[in-house]
């Protein structure tokens, strides 16, 4: 278990170590900074000034090390539209994002477990078929468009929610339940399959030859067994959910971090963009490292693997 | 398998293992690809109008017409039969501009395609081939991408490029490789020690020609699979940075920058939002049917 942690860690401070990088890459090495800061008619001396104040005219990798060194301090300079702090802005933003994303998580086990366990013990039944059509279809359905859609039926026609805003929760039907359409079909799937496969097992027909209730075996024995690969994947799936959430935010206006990144990526405003990237990447990182860890807990197979 | 007789000489294909009576399973195969076999009907029309696009939309789809703005489908109060599906908010035909707007989508998706399955599968032959070093280089690469919400990585990129057609195929081509390296990575691991590789290694074949000749053709199948299904991905980025404006940039139709500009009009012209989507909708939904059913067609026991 020590060598699994130990494993982990190293692992982790190297992504950490690339999305750095990278992050700092996108605005540096692929765009520059100077260009997009300046107005289009600049000329060249304004442009070395610039290049000059802002410390652009050394190495890339001093330059790296300016910008890492400060990110770990949380700074990641000012923002260029509106002077605050870029990290406190997307801190500000962080709350409903998270909130949003629980919600659709929530949503998305909340339709996925019952109709995975269904589908998976009527195998090839009529419910199995429409199951997996739904899911399918759910799987194709761009969530910007669905989200458009509940808003033109929900609020715009039949007046029972509101289109957008935050704060009540009839604000927080309409988003959750569009992040939670695009997280069932997986999780309905991983569902399905899990309990196919944990049914066929000795343990099964030994619960059942004790004598133990239908309910019992399918509900204590075949469903605890199949949640490990939904907990591990749905884990490392943190990050399409995420993304998800990024999609919903920008359809319902949600005041999260997506909209503050889409505004800022309008503006310009590339230290907040910046700020954006490296902390959801690290959010998704640090909650892929803890199901792992918690995973291999719970399950030996794994930290052997 | 088309991968020639060449090919098929030199490489002996895993065998799957044998091929299932008609039991529940068979006849679960068959279904899937009946439905495969409709999907690829309905793409290969959504394919065709697109090509076809200037003889068979019924309108210029840049033609402004104030003076019919906002004219609601054809079968509504209201509509005019010229104009089947209505038209948007500056008198435009939505018919003829969402048959136009496939053209964006399915270019950016294929191209897009094209550059990520080849930078993935390059990255994951080097990786399982050679193994050590460069592996463990390659393999923390695609950890740190896939960290990484595939639109978040291609907004940030974006942002900095800006927003053009060219532009995004670029952005969605590097940014979606992983995917492909990751499989290619696991498969070629497992086929360098196979029996044909070694006596290929034996008499002295050139690494190149082992890794193209003889582990490549193995690949095929797992590839073209994770490539179909990740054109229906593509397009919905593709669609999804278009409708924030960060994409394809008006007048040209494309699917998402429609849905974006209907959203504004959504109080009292709900079709031009409806319209691009579900062509979105039905594109990638039938593009998956066909992703699964070659899934299942080519191996079934593909863990994908």
């Amino acid at each position: 278990m020590r060598r699994y942690i130990a494993h982990q860690l190293v692992q982790l401070v190297v992504v950490i170590l690339g999305i750095s990088i990278l992050a700092f890459s996108i605005l540096h090495v692929i765009g520059d900074p100077v260009t997009l800061l300046l107005p289009q008619n600049a000329g060249k001396e304004e442009y070395e000034r610039y290049k000059h104040l802002m410390g652009l005219d050394q190495p890339v990798w001093v330059q790296y090390w300016k910008f890492a060194s400060r990110a770990v301090q949380g700074d990641f300079g000012k923002s260029w539209y509106g002077n605050a702090p870029a990290f406190g802005l997307v801190i500000e933003r962080m709350p409903p994002t998270i909130y949003l994303t629980l919600a659709g998580l929530g949503v998305a086990l909340l339709i996925a477990l019952p109709l995975g366990v269904i589908a998976a013990l009527k195998r090839h039944s009529v419910i199995d078929t429409l199951c997996t059509l739904l899911a399918v279809a759910g799987q194709a359905m761009p969530i910007f468009w669905l989200g458009i859609m509940l808003i033109i039926i929900f609020a715009v026609r039949l007046k029972l929610l509101p289109a957008s805003g935050y704060g009540t929760w009839q604000n927080f039907i309409m988003p959750a339940f569009c992040l939670g359409a695009f997280l069932a079909p997986l999780t309905m799937r991983l569902v399905r399959s899990g309990i196919i496969e944990v049914m066929s097992m000795e343990f099964i027909k030994t619960a059942r030859a004790k004598g133990v209730g239908e309910r019992m075996v399918i509900l204590k024995h075949a469903f605890r067994n199949a949640c490990i690969p939904v907990v591990t994947v749905l884990g490392l799936q943190f990050g399409q959910l995420l993304g998800g959430a990024f999609i919903t935010e920008t359809v319902f206006a949600w005041p999260g971090v997506a909209t503050l990144t889409v505004d800022s990526i309008r503006n310009q405003d590339f230290p907040v963009v910046q700020c954006a990237v490296v902390l959801l990447a690290l959010i998704i990182v640090f909650v892929n490292a803890i199901v792992d860890l918690v995973v291999g807990l719970i399950d030996p197979r794994i930290r052997a693997a | 398998m088309a991968i020639g007789p060449d090919a098929a000489i030199s490489a002996p294909r895993f065998e799957a293992a044998a091929a299932p009576a008609l039991s529940g399973a068979g006849w679960r195969r068959l279904w899937r690809l009946k439905w495969g076999m409709g999907g690829a009907a309905i793409f290969l029309a959504i394919v065709l109008s697109a090509v076809c696009a200037p003889w068979i939309a019924p309108h210029d789809p840049l033609v402004v017409d104030i003076r019919h703005r906002m004219a609601p489908p054809a079968w509504m109060e209201g509509g005019a039969r010229e104009h089947p599906l209505g038209t948007d908010q500056i008198g435009r035909d939505l018919l003829s501009r969402v048959i136009w707007g496939g053209r964006v989508s399915l270019v950016v998706g294929v191209t897009a395609v094209l550059l990520s399955s080849t930078i993935g599968i390059l990255f994951g032959l080097a990786a399982g081939y050679f193994g050590g070093r460069l592996d463990w280089s390659i393999m923390t690469f695609i950890n740190v991408m896939l960290t990484f919400p595939f639109v978040l990585l291609a907004l940030a990129v974006i942002a900095v490029l800006g927003p053009s057609m060219p532009n995004m195929i670029i952005v969605l081509g590097v940014t979606g490789w992983p995917v492909y390296a990751r499989v290619v990575r696991a498969e070629t691991l497992a086929l360098r020690e196979r029996e044909f590789v070694l006596a290929a290694r034996a008499l002295g074949g050139s690494h190149a020609r082992i890794v193209f000749r003889q582990i490549l053709p193995n690949l095929i199948s797992p590839i073209v699979v994770i490539a179909t299904l990740q054109i229906a991905q593509v397009i919905i980025l593709e669609s999804f940075l278009s409708f924030l404006g960060l994409g394809v940039q008006p007048p040209t139709p494309a699917w998402g920058n429609m849905l974006g500009e209907g959203r504004v009009y959504m109080l009292n012209s709900w079709w031009i939002a409806a319209f691009p989507g579900l062509a979105i909708f039905v594109t990638t939904l039938v593009i998956n049917l066909i992703g699964n059913a070659l899934r299942d067609w080519l191996d079934p026991h593909m863990k994908l």
